[in-house]
Protein backbone atom coordinates (compact mmCIF):
# COMPACT_ATOMS: atom_id res chain seq x y z
CA UNK A 1 0.00 0.00 0.00
CA UNK A 2 2.57 2.16 1.00
CA UNK A 3 4.84 1.63 -2.21
CA UNK A 4 1.10 2.37 -4.16
CA UNK A 5 2.29 6.14 -3.20
CA UNK A 6 4.46 6.54 -4.78
CA UNK A 7 3.62 5.19 -8.64
CA UNK A 8 2.11 6.87 -11.07
CA UNK A 9 -0.08 5.33 -14.33
CA UNK A 10 1.02 5.97 -17.56
CA UNK A 11 -0.02 5.04 -20.78
CA UNK A 12 2.32 3.78 -22.95
CA UNK A 13 1.61 3.57 -26.67
CA UNK A 14 -2.59 3.61 -25.26
CA UNK A 15 -1.52 0.84 -22.72
CA UNK A 16 -1.75 1.73 -18.88
CA UNK A 17 0.92 0.87 -16.69
CA UNK A 18 1.61 1.79 -13.05
CA UNK A 19 5.10 3.12 -13.09
CA UNK A 20 7.36 4.88 -9.98
CA UNK A 21 6.95 8.16 -10.13
CA UNK A 22 10.60 9.58 -9.97
CA UNK A 23 10.94 7.44 -13.63
CA UNK A 24 11.96 9.08 -16.64
CA UNK A 25 10.17 8.09 -19.62
CA UNK A 26 12.92 5.96 -20.78
CA UNK A 27 13.18 3.83 -17.24
CA UNK A 28 9.65 4.46 -17.09
CA UNK A 29 9.39 1.78 -20.30
CA UNK A 30 11.93 0.03 -19.36
CA UNK A 31 10.20 -1.32 -16.07
CA UNK A 32 7.07 -2.12 -17.95
CA UNK A 33 8.88 -4.65 -19.30
CA UNK A 34 9.50 -2.50 -22.91
CA UNK A 35 13.43 -3.77 -23.91
CA UNK A 36 14.65 -0.66 -25.72
CA UNK A 37 16.93 -1.16 -28.56
CA UNK A 38 16.63 2.06 -30.73
CA UNK A 39 15.78 5.15 -29.97
CA UNK A 40 18.29 5.21 -26.38
CA UNK A 41 21.81 6.20 -26.24
CA UNK A 42 23.50 7.97 -24.19
CA UNK A 43 21.05 8.58 -20.83
CA UNK A 44 22.43 11.68 -20.44
CA UNK A 45 20.25 13.94 -22.30
CA UNK A 46 23.40 14.10 -24.81
CA UNK A 47 23.34 12.22 -27.80
CA UNK A 48 19.97 13.00 -28.98
CA UNK A 49 18.62 9.53 -29.60
CA UNK A 50 15.61 9.13 -27.56
CA UNK A 51 13.02 11.93 -29.14
CA UNK A 52 10.08 11.23 -27.76
CA UNK A 53 6.30 12.67 -28.18
CA UNK A 54 3.57 12.64 -24.80
CA UNK A 55 1.17 13.92 -23.92
CA UNK A 56 0.14 14.69 -20.09
CA UNK A 57 -3.57 14.31 -18.40
CA UNK A 58 -5.89 16.71 -18.98
CA UNK A 59 -3.71 18.91 -21.80
CA UNK A 60 -4.26 18.94 -25.44
CA UNK A 61 -1.09 19.56 -26.41
CA UNK A 62 1.42 16.95 -28.08
CA UNK A 63 5.01 17.71 -26.23
CA UNK A 64 8.27 16.61 -27.03
CA UNK A 65 11.14 16.01 -25.29
CA UNK A 66 14.10 13.88 -24.93
CA UNK A 67 12.96 10.89 -23.13
CA UNK A 68 15.69 10.05 -20.97
CA UNK A 69 15.35 13.83 -19.61
CA UNK A 70 11.79 13.77 -18.85
CA UNK A 71 10.32 12.76 -15.95
CA UNK A 72 6.58 11.17 -16.17
CA UNK A 73 3.37 12.71 -14.82
CA UNK A 74 0.16 10.44 -13.82
CA UNK A 75 -1.50 9.83 -16.67
CA UNK A 76 1.17 10.78 -18.96
CA UNK A 77 0.41 9.38 -22.58
CA UNK A 78 3.64 8.83 -24.44
CA UNK A 79 5.13 6.59 -27.41
CA UNK A 80 9.14 6.11 -28.22
CA UNK A 81 10.65 7.67 -31.71
CA UNK A 82 12.92 4.98 -32.65
CA UNK A 83 14.11 6.84 -35.93
CA UNK A 84 13.78 9.96 -37.79
CA UNK A 85 13.48 9.43 -41.42
CA UNK A 86 14.42 12.94 -42.29
CA UNK A 87 15.98 14.02 -45.54
CA UNK A 88 19.55 13.93 -45.56
CA UNK A 89 21.60 15.83 -48.61
CA UNK A 90 25.10 14.70 -49.43
CA UNK A 91 27.17 17.39 -49.91
CA UNK A 92 31.12 17.79 -50.52
CA UNK A 93 32.38 20.35 -47.61
CA UNK A 94 35.25 20.95 -49.88
CA UNK A 95 33.30 21.55 -52.80
CA UNK A 96 30.55 24.17 -51.62
CA UNK A 97 30.35 27.93 -50.53
CA UNK A 98 29.66 29.36 -47.42
CA UNK A 99 26.88 31.89 -48.69
CA UNK A 100 23.07 31.78 -49.49
CA UNK A 101 23.70 29.67 -52.97
CA UNK A 102 24.48 26.69 -50.70
CA UNK A 103 21.75 26.73 -48.65
CA UNK A 104 19.35 27.40 -51.62
CA UNK A 105 20.69 24.00 -53.33
CA UNK A 106 21.13 22.06 -50.68
CA UNK A 107 17.93 23.11 -48.40
CA UNK A 108 14.99 24.86 -50.40
CA UNK A 109 12.55 23.95 -48.62
CA UNK A 110 13.84 26.63 -46.03
CA UNK A 111 12.23 29.33 -47.94
CA UNK A 112 8.88 27.74 -47.42
CA UNK A 113 9.37 28.39 -43.79
CA UNK A 114 6.20 30.47 -42.31
CA UNK A 115 7.99 31.61 -39.18
CA UNK A 116 5.26 30.12 -36.89
CA UNK A 117 7.73 29.00 -34.27
CA UNK A 118 6.61 25.49 -33.95
CA UNK A 119 10.70 24.29 -34.22
CA UNK A 120 11.45 26.48 -31.41
CA UNK A 121 8.82 25.47 -29.39
CA UNK A 122 9.30 21.33 -30.33
CA UNK A 123 13.08 21.87 -28.98
CA UNK A 124 14.19 20.33 -25.82
CA UNK A 125 17.56 22.23 -25.85
CA UNK A 126 15.12 25.67 -25.91
CA UNK A 127 17.14 26.74 -29.26
CA UNK A 128 15.82 29.45 -30.94
CA UNK A 129 15.39 27.14 -34.02
CA UNK A 130 12.93 29.23 -35.93
CA UNK A 131 15.73 32.31 -35.91
CA UNK A 132 18.66 30.13 -36.96
CA UNK A 133 16.12 29.21 -39.92
CA UNK A 134 15.55 33.06 -40.91
CA UNK A 135 19.60 33.41 -40.28
CA UNK A 136 19.86 30.86 -43.13
CA UNK A 137 17.46 32.53 -45.17
CA UNK A 138 19.50 35.87 -45.30
CA UNK A 139 22.92 34.01 -45.56
CA UNK A 140 24.41 34.91 -42.29
CA UNK A 141 25.94 30.97 -41.72
CA UNK A 142 27.76 32.49 -38.39
CA UNK A 143 24.51 33.21 -36.91
CA UNK A 144 22.72 30.17 -37.95
CA UNK A 145 26.16 28.06 -36.48
CA UNK A 146 26.02 30.43 -33.52
CA UNK A 147 22.39 29.92 -32.28
CA UNK A 148 22.52 26.48 -33.65
CA UNK A 149 25.47 25.11 -31.52
CA UNK A 150 23.68 23.28 -28.57
CA UNK A 151 21.70 21.07 -31.20
CA UNK A 152 21.83 17.61 -30.53
CA UNK A 153 20.08 16.29 -33.64
CA UNK A 154 17.19 14.73 -32.00
CA UNK A 155 15.13 15.99 -34.82
CA UNK A 156 12.28 16.89 -33.09
CA UNK A 157 12.09 20.24 -34.82
CA UNK A 158 11.61 18.55 -38.44
CA UNK A 159 9.07 16.39 -36.90
CA UNK A 160 6.72 18.94 -35.96
CA UNK A 161 7.67 21.77 -39.31
CA UNK A 162 4.15 22.31 -40.93
CA UNK A 163 6.64 23.41 -44.01
CA UNK A 164 8.93 20.25 -44.21
CA UNK A 165 12.24 21.83 -43.49
CA UNK A 166 14.81 19.60 -42.11
CA UNK A 167 15.92 22.08 -39.00
CA UNK A 168 18.50 20.06 -37.59
CA UNK A 169 20.22 18.70 -40.53
CA UNK A 170 20.42 22.35 -41.92
CA UNK A 171 22.38 23.82 -38.75
CA UNK A 172 25.14 20.88 -39.23
CA UNK A 173 25.40 22.17 -42.96
CA UNK A 174 25.83 26.01 -41.15
CA UNK A 175 28.06 24.74 -38.22
CA UNK A 176 29.45 22.71 -40.84
CA UNK A 177 30.39 25.51 -43.21
CA UNK A 178 31.39 27.55 -40.21
CA UNK A 179 34.13 25.64 -39.16
CA UNK A 180 35.42 24.58 -42.85
CA UNK A 181 35.69 28.41 -43.89
CA UNK A 182 34.57 30.84 -41.60
CA UNK A 183 36.19 30.40 -38.03
CA UNK A 184 38.76 32.39 -37.09
CA UNK A 185 42.24 30.77 -38.29
CA UNK A 186 44.39 29.88 -35.46
CA UNK A 187 48.19 29.80 -36.52
CA UNK A 188 49.60 27.92 -33.56
CA UNK A 189 47.93 25.05 -35.56
CA UNK A 190 49.73 25.49 -38.90
CA UNK A 191 53.37 26.36 -36.99
CA UNK A 192 52.48 23.19 -35.19
CA UNK A 193 51.98 21.37 -38.81
CA UNK A 194 54.62 22.92 -39.67
CA UNK A 195 57.01 21.29 -37.56
CA UNK A 196 55.93 17.88 -37.49
CA UNK A 197 56.38 18.10 -41.62
CA UNK A 198 59.49 19.04 -41.09
CA UNK A 199 60.28 16.77 -38.98
CA UNK A 200 61.05 18.02 -35.40
CA UNK A 201 59.37 15.23 -33.27
CA UNK A 202 60.42 12.21 -36.04
CA UNK A 203 63.44 11.12 -33.59
CA UNK A 204 61.63 11.46 -30.72
CA UNK A 205 58.74 9.12 -32.19
CA UNK A 206 61.58 6.78 -33.64
CA UNK A 207 63.22 6.65 -30.43
CA UNK A 208 59.61 5.84 -28.59
CA UNK A 209 58.49 3.00 -31.15
CA UNK A 210 61.96 1.26 -30.43
CA UNK A 211 61.45 1.11 -26.72
CA UNK A 212 60.98 -1.93 -24.72
CA UNK A 213 57.72 -1.92 -22.94
CA UNK A 214 59.33 -1.91 -19.60
CA UNK A 215 61.25 1.38 -20.57
CA UNK A 216 57.84 2.77 -21.85
CA UNK A 217 55.81 2.22 -18.80
CA UNK A 218 58.38 3.42 -16.64
CA UNK A 219 58.60 6.78 -19.38
CA UNK A 220 55.12 7.30 -19.38
CA UNK A 221 54.50 7.46 -15.46
CA UNK A 222 58.01 9.47 -14.65
CA UNK A 223 56.19 11.92 -17.46
CA UNK A 224 53.05 12.05 -15.32
CA UNK A 225 55.40 12.67 -12.16
CA UNK A 226 57.33 15.32 -13.71
CA UNK A 227 53.89 17.33 -15.32
CA UNK A 228 53.19 17.52 -11.14
CA UNK B 1 14.71 60.83 -36.68
CA UNK B 2 14.92 57.59 -35.80
CA UNK B 3 12.75 55.00 -37.13
CA UNK B 4 12.37 51.13 -37.02
CA UNK B 5 13.75 49.49 -40.02
CA UNK B 6 13.08 46.25 -41.57
CA UNK B 7 15.78 45.04 -44.10
CA UNK B 8 14.30 41.89 -45.45
CA UNK B 9 16.19 39.14 -46.66
CA UNK B 10 17.78 40.23 -49.96
CA UNK B 11 19.16 43.29 -48.25
CA UNK B 12 21.46 41.10 -46.33
CA UNK B 13 22.61 39.44 -49.18
CA UNK B 14 22.72 39.95 -52.81
CA UNK B 15 21.26 43.69 -52.32
CA UNK B 16 23.83 44.61 -49.61
CA UNK B 17 24.60 47.57 -51.66
CA UNK B 18 21.26 48.78 -51.61
CA UNK B 19 20.51 48.58 -48.02
CA UNK B 20 24.17 50.44 -47.08
CA UNK B 21 23.52 53.14 -49.82
CA UNK B 22 19.80 53.62 -48.26
CA UNK B 23 21.30 53.74 -44.77
CA UNK B 24 24.37 56.32 -45.81
CA UNK B 25 22.32 58.45 -47.70
CA UNK B 26 19.51 58.87 -44.96
CA UNK B 27 21.89 59.27 -41.86
CA UNK B 28 22.67 62.34 -44.37
CA UNK B 29 19.67 63.34 -43.95
CA UNK B 30 19.63 62.81 -39.93
CA UNK B 31 17.66 59.71 -40.48
CA UNK B 32 18.27 56.99 -38.41
CA UNK B 33 17.35 53.53 -39.50
CA UNK B 34 16.77 51.12 -36.05
CA UNK B 35 16.94 47.76 -36.90
CA UNK B 36 14.56 45.53 -35.97
CA UNK B 37 16.79 43.59 -33.33
CA UNK B 38 15.07 40.13 -34.36
CA UNK B 39 13.26 39.39 -37.24
CA UNK B 40 12.04 36.88 -39.93
CA UNK B 41 11.45 36.79 -43.72
CA UNK B 42 8.26 39.39 -44.42
CA UNK B 43 6.01 36.55 -45.75
CA UNK B 44 6.25 36.58 -49.35
CA UNK B 45 3.83 36.67 -51.79
CA UNK B 46 0.68 37.88 -50.08
CA UNK B 47 -1.77 35.11 -49.78
CA UNK B 48 -4.30 36.02 -51.45
CA UNK B 49 -7.16 33.19 -50.44
CA UNK B 50 -9.63 34.30 -48.00
CA UNK B 51 -8.93 31.34 -45.57
CA UNK B 52 -5.10 31.29 -45.47
CA UNK B 53 -4.34 33.11 -42.11
CA UNK B 54 -0.97 30.85 -42.18
CA UNK B 55 0.68 33.52 -44.22
CA UNK B 56 -0.05 36.39 -41.86
CA UNK B 57 1.92 34.84 -38.95
CA UNK B 58 5.82 36.17 -40.55
CA UNK B 59 4.48 39.30 -41.33
CA UNK B 60 2.50 40.25 -37.88
CA UNK B 61 5.60 38.70 -35.82
CA UNK B 62 7.19 41.66 -37.37
CA UNK B 63 4.88 44.06 -36.58
CA UNK B 64 5.28 43.07 -32.96
CA UNK B 65 9.08 43.86 -33.07
CA UNK B 66 8.02 47.34 -34.15
CA UNK B 67 5.81 47.56 -30.89
CA UNK B 68 8.10 45.95 -28.41
CA UNK B 69 11.09 48.33 -29.61
CA UNK B 70 8.56 51.21 -28.68
CA UNK B 71 8.06 49.58 -25.07
CA UNK B 72 12.08 49.03 -25.25
CA UNK B 73 12.45 52.66 -25.94
CA UNK B 74 14.84 52.05 -28.89
CA UNK B 75 12.19 54.25 -30.37
CA UNK B 76 10.06 56.87 -29.03
CA UNK B 77 6.31 56.73 -30.02
CA UNK B 78 7.44 55.63 -33.64
CA UNK B 79 4.81 52.83 -34.88
CA UNK B 80 5.96 52.96 -38.24
CA UNK B 81 8.03 50.43 -40.00
CA UNK B 82 10.44 51.54 -42.42
CA UNK B 83 11.24 49.58 -45.52
CA UNK B 84 13.52 49.79 -48.65
CA UNK B 85 12.44 46.21 -50.67
CA UNK B 86 9.41 46.94 -52.40
CA UNK B 87 8.22 43.47 -52.15
CA UNK B 88 8.66 43.33 -48.70
CA UNK B 89 7.25 46.66 -48.58
CA UNK B 90 3.83 45.25 -50.20
CA UNK B 91 4.03 42.41 -48.29
CA UNK B 92 3.97 43.73 -44.85
CA UNK B 93 1.39 46.58 -45.82
CA UNK B 94 -0.88 44.42 -47.16
CA UNK B 95 -1.27 42.27 -43.85
CA UNK B 96 -0.98 45.07 -41.59
CA UNK B 97 -4.12 46.20 -43.17
CA UNK B 98 -5.82 42.96 -43.52
CA UNK B 99 -5.26 42.44 -39.68
CA UNK B 100 -6.59 46.08 -38.94
CA UNK B 101 -10.01 45.19 -41.27
CA UNK B 102 -10.50 41.83 -40.14
CA UNK B 103 -10.56 41.49 -36.42
CA UNK B 104 -11.20 38.10 -36.18
CA UNK B 105 -8.11 37.01 -38.23
CA UNK B 106 -5.86 39.37 -35.77
CA UNK B 107 -7.57 37.06 -33.48
CA UNK B 108 -7.04 33.74 -34.37
CA UNK B 109 -2.82 35.06 -34.87
CA UNK B 110 -2.51 36.45 -31.68
CA UNK B 111 -4.05 33.16 -30.23
CA UNK B 112 -1.20 31.06 -32.35
CA UNK B 113 1.39 33.27 -30.88
CA UNK B 114 3.91 31.79 -27.88
CA UNK B 115 5.46 34.43 -25.61
CA UNK B 116 4.64 37.51 -27.74
CA UNK B 117 2.67 40.35 -26.67
CA UNK B 118 -0.62 40.79 -28.51
CA UNK B 119 -0.58 42.65 -31.51
CA UNK B 120 -3.16 45.57 -31.73
CA UNK B 121 -2.66 46.39 -35.12
CA UNK B 122 -0.84 49.56 -34.71
CA UNK B 123 2.19 49.35 -36.52
CA UNK B 124 2.05 51.71 -39.95
CA UNK B 125 4.40 50.21 -42.83
CA UNK B 126 6.05 52.74 -44.88
CA UNK B 127 8.47 53.05 -47.52
CA UNK B 128 11.47 54.97 -47.75
CA UNK B 129 10.75 56.92 -50.46
CA UNK B 130 7.09 58.33 -48.88
CA UNK B 131 9.91 59.03 -45.24
CA UNK B 132 11.97 61.19 -48.16
CA UNK B 133 8.90 63.07 -49.14
CA UNK B 134 7.51 63.76 -45.67
CA UNK B 135 11.25 65.00 -44.60
CA UNK B 136 11.16 67.24 -47.87
CA UNK B 137 12.62 66.98 -51.01
CA UNK B 138 14.16 70.60 -50.72
CA UNK B 139 16.53 69.34 -47.74
CA UNK B 140 17.68 66.71 -50.47
CA UNK B 141 18.56 69.23 -52.74
CA UNK B 142 20.62 70.94 -50.02
CA UNK B 143 23.01 67.89 -49.71
CA UNK B 144 23.24 67.40 -53.23
CA UNK B 145 27.22 67.37 -54.17
CA UNK B 146 27.81 66.52 -56.90
CA UNK B 147 24.88 67.81 -59.54
CA UNK B 148 23.36 64.94 -61.69
CA UNK B 149 22.06 67.27 -64.61
CA UNK B 150 23.87 65.57 -67.49
CA UNK B 151 22.71 62.06 -66.24
CA UNK B 152 19.36 61.63 -67.95
CA UNK B 153 17.29 58.88 -65.40
CA UNK B 154 14.10 56.49 -65.93
CA UNK B 155 13.03 55.93 -62.78
CA UNK B 156 11.11 52.37 -62.56
CA UNK B 157 8.40 51.85 -60.26
CA UNK B 158 7.80 47.59 -61.57
CA UNK B 159 3.77 46.88 -59.45
CA UNK B 160 5.12 46.34 -55.78
CA UNK B 161 5.37 50.05 -55.06
CA UNK B 162 1.77 50.94 -56.18
CA UNK B 163 -0.87 47.99 -56.83
CA UNK B 164 -3.29 47.17 -54.97
CA UNK B 165 -4.11 50.81 -55.35
CA UNK B 166 -5.17 50.60 -51.23
CA UNK B 167 -1.49 49.88 -50.46
CA UNK B 168 0.12 51.96 -53.32
CA UNK B 169 2.46 54.87 -52.25
CA UNK B 170 1.53 56.86 -55.09
CA UNK B 171 -1.10 56.52 -57.99
CA UNK B 172 -0.77 53.25 -60.08
CA UNK B 173 -1.12 54.75 -63.23
CA UNK B 174 0.48 57.93 -63.28
CA UNK B 175 2.89 58.21 -60.12
CA UNK B 176 4.96 60.99 -59.46
CA UNK B 177 7.68 60.69 -56.43
CA UNK B 178 10.71 59.16 -58.35
CA UNK B 179 10.29 62.08 -60.81
CA UNK B 180 9.93 64.50 -57.54
CA UNK B 181 13.11 62.86 -55.99
CA UNK B 182 15.11 62.85 -59.19
CA UNK B 183 14.31 66.43 -59.33
CA UNK B 184 15.66 67.21 -56.14
CA UNK B 185 18.76 65.34 -57.12
CA UNK B 186 18.88 67.80 -60.28
CA UNK B 187 18.67 65.17 -62.64
CA UNK B 188 16.45 65.15 -65.25
CA UNK B 189 13.70 62.43 -64.89
CA UNK B 190 12.88 60.34 -68.36
CA UNK B 191 9.33 60.16 -69.09
CA UNK B 192 8.47 56.82 -70.70
CA UNK B 193 5.58 54.23 -70.94
CA UNK B 194 7.47 51.01 -69.56
CA UNK B 195 7.98 52.44 -66.17
CA UNK B 196 5.14 50.91 -64.03
CA UNK B 197 4.65 47.82 -66.61
CA UNK B 198 5.83 44.15 -65.10
CA UNK B 199 9.14 42.81 -64.96
CA UNK B 200 7.93 39.39 -64.64
CA UNK B 201 8.62 39.22 -60.90
CA UNK B 202 9.22 35.69 -59.80
CA UNK B 203 8.82 33.68 -63.11
CA UNK B 204 12.42 34.53 -63.56
CA UNK B 205 13.04 31.11 -61.60
CA UNK B 206 10.52 29.10 -63.94
CA UNK B 207 10.59 31.42 -67.55
CA UNK B 208 13.49 32.95 -67.84
CA UNK B 209 12.56 33.72 -71.68
CA UNK B 210 9.72 35.50 -70.80
CA UNK B 211 11.26 37.30 -68.46
CA UNK B 212 13.77 38.54 -70.68
CA UNK B 213 11.30 39.43 -73.38
CA UNK B 214 9.39 41.86 -70.96
CA UNK B 215 12.66 42.92 -69.67
CA UNK B 216 13.89 43.76 -73.28
CA UNK B 217 10.62 45.92 -74.06
CA UNK B 218 11.37 47.28 -70.92
CA UNK B 219 14.79 48.47 -71.26
CA UNK B 220 14.80 49.34 -74.91
CA UNK B 221 11.85 51.76 -74.34
CA UNK B 222 13.82 53.40 -71.31
CA UNK B 223 16.66 54.14 -73.89
CA UNK B 224 14.37 54.75 -77.00
CA UNK B 225 13.03 57.68 -74.56
CA UNK B 226 16.25 59.05 -73.79
CA UNK B 227 17.73 57.09 -70.13
CA UNK B 228 21.05 56.68 -69.66
CA UNK B 229 20.05 54.26 -66.74
CA UNK B 230 17.25 53.17 -65.16
CA UNK B 231 16.53 52.96 -61.00
CA UNK B 232 14.67 50.97 -58.96
CA UNK B 233 13.51 50.15 -55.59
CA UNK B 234 12.65 46.25 -56.13
CA UNK B 235 15.73 43.68 -55.48
CA UNK B 236 13.58 41.34 -57.70
CA UNK B 237 12.80 44.16 -60.37
CA UNK B 238 16.70 45.34 -60.50
CA UNK B 239 17.85 40.90 -60.66
CA UNK B 240 15.19 41.04 -63.80
CA UNK B 241 16.13 44.13 -65.12
CA UNK B 242 19.88 44.30 -64.35
CA UNK B 243 21.43 40.44 -64.48
CA UNK B 244 19.32 39.48 -66.94
CA UNK B 245 20.43 41.76 -69.51
CA UNK B 246 22.95 38.90 -70.07
CA UNK B 247 20.24 36.84 -71.55
CA UNK B 248 18.49 39.43 -73.25
CA UNK B 249 21.86 40.28 -75.16
CA UNK B 250 21.81 36.37 -76.29
CA UNK B 251 18.34 36.85 -77.98
CA UNK B 252 18.93 40.58 -79.25
CA UNK B 253 22.49 40.22 -80.39
CA UNK B 254 21.74 44.24 -81.22
CA UNK B 255 20.80 45.32 -77.79
CA UNK B 256 23.00 47.59 -75.66
CA UNK B 257 22.96 47.12 -72.45
CA UNK B 258 22.07 49.98 -69.65
CA UNK B 259 23.06 50.20 -66.38
CA UNK B 260 20.22 49.68 -63.26
CA UNK B 261 20.83 51.23 -59.90
CA UNK B 262 19.20 51.12 -56.71
CA UNK B 263 17.78 54.86 -56.15
CA UNK B 264 19.38 54.80 -52.98
CA UNK B 265 22.55 54.65 -55.11
CA UNK B 266 21.68 57.48 -56.80
CA UNK B 267 21.25 59.44 -53.75
CA UNK B 268 24.59 58.84 -52.43
CA UNK B 269 26.49 59.41 -55.54
CA UNK B 270 24.93 63.32 -55.78
CA UNK B 271 25.64 62.91 -52.08
CA UNK B 272 29.43 62.89 -52.67
CA UNK B 273 29.61 59.66 -50.31
CA UNK B 274 32.20 56.94 -49.70
CA UNK B 275 32.47 54.39 -52.79
CA UNK B 276 32.55 51.51 -51.17
CA UNK B 277 28.72 52.50 -49.35
CA UNK B 278 27.52 53.12 -52.93
CA UNK B 279 28.97 49.44 -54.29
CA UNK B 280 28.73 49.89 -57.89
CA UNK B 281 30.60 46.98 -58.05
CA UNK B 282 27.76 45.05 -56.90
CA UNK B 283 25.96 45.33 -60.06
CA UNK B 284 25.32 43.46 -62.56
CA UNK B 285 26.08 45.92 -65.43
CA UNK B 286 29.11 48.07 -65.20
CA UNK B 287 27.74 51.97 -64.35
CA UNK B 288 31.07 52.76 -63.50
CA UNK B 289 32.19 53.84 -67.42
CA UNK B 290 28.86 55.62 -67.89
CA UNK B 291 29.06 57.82 -64.49
CA UNK B 292 33.06 58.63 -65.60
CA UNK B 293 31.82 60.27 -68.90
CA UNK B 294 29.28 62.10 -66.89
CA UNK B 295 32.19 63.31 -64.29
CA UNK B 296 30.29 61.55 -61.44
CA UNK B 297 33.43 59.53 -60.08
Amino acid sequence: MKMKENMVTVYIMGEAYDVPDSSTIITAMEYAGFQLTTGIGCREGFCGACATIYREKGDYKLKGALACQTVVTDGMTLAQIPFMPSEKPIYNLQEITADINTVKELFPTIFRCVSCNTCTKACPQDIEVMDYIQALKKGNIAEAADISFDCIRCGLCALRCPAEIVQYNAATLARRLYGRYLAKKSPEVDESIKEIEDGKYDKELDDLTKMDRKTLSEKYYSRETKLR
Amino acid sequence: MKIPYYPGCTLKSTAKHFENSAIASAKALDIEFIELPKWNCCGVVTPLAEDDIMHHVAPVRNMIRVLEMNKAGTVSNEKRLLTLCSMCFNTLKRSSLRVKEKIDDLDILNDFMYKEEDYDGSVEIVHFLEILKENGFDKINKKVKKSLKDLKVAPYYGCMLLRPKDIGLDDPERPTIFEELLSALNAPPVDWRAKNKCCGSFLTLENKETVAKLGHDILTNAQKSGADMIITSCPLCAFNLDNRQKIIKKIHPEFETIPVLYFTQLMAIAFGLDKELIGLDKNFINPIPLLESKGLL
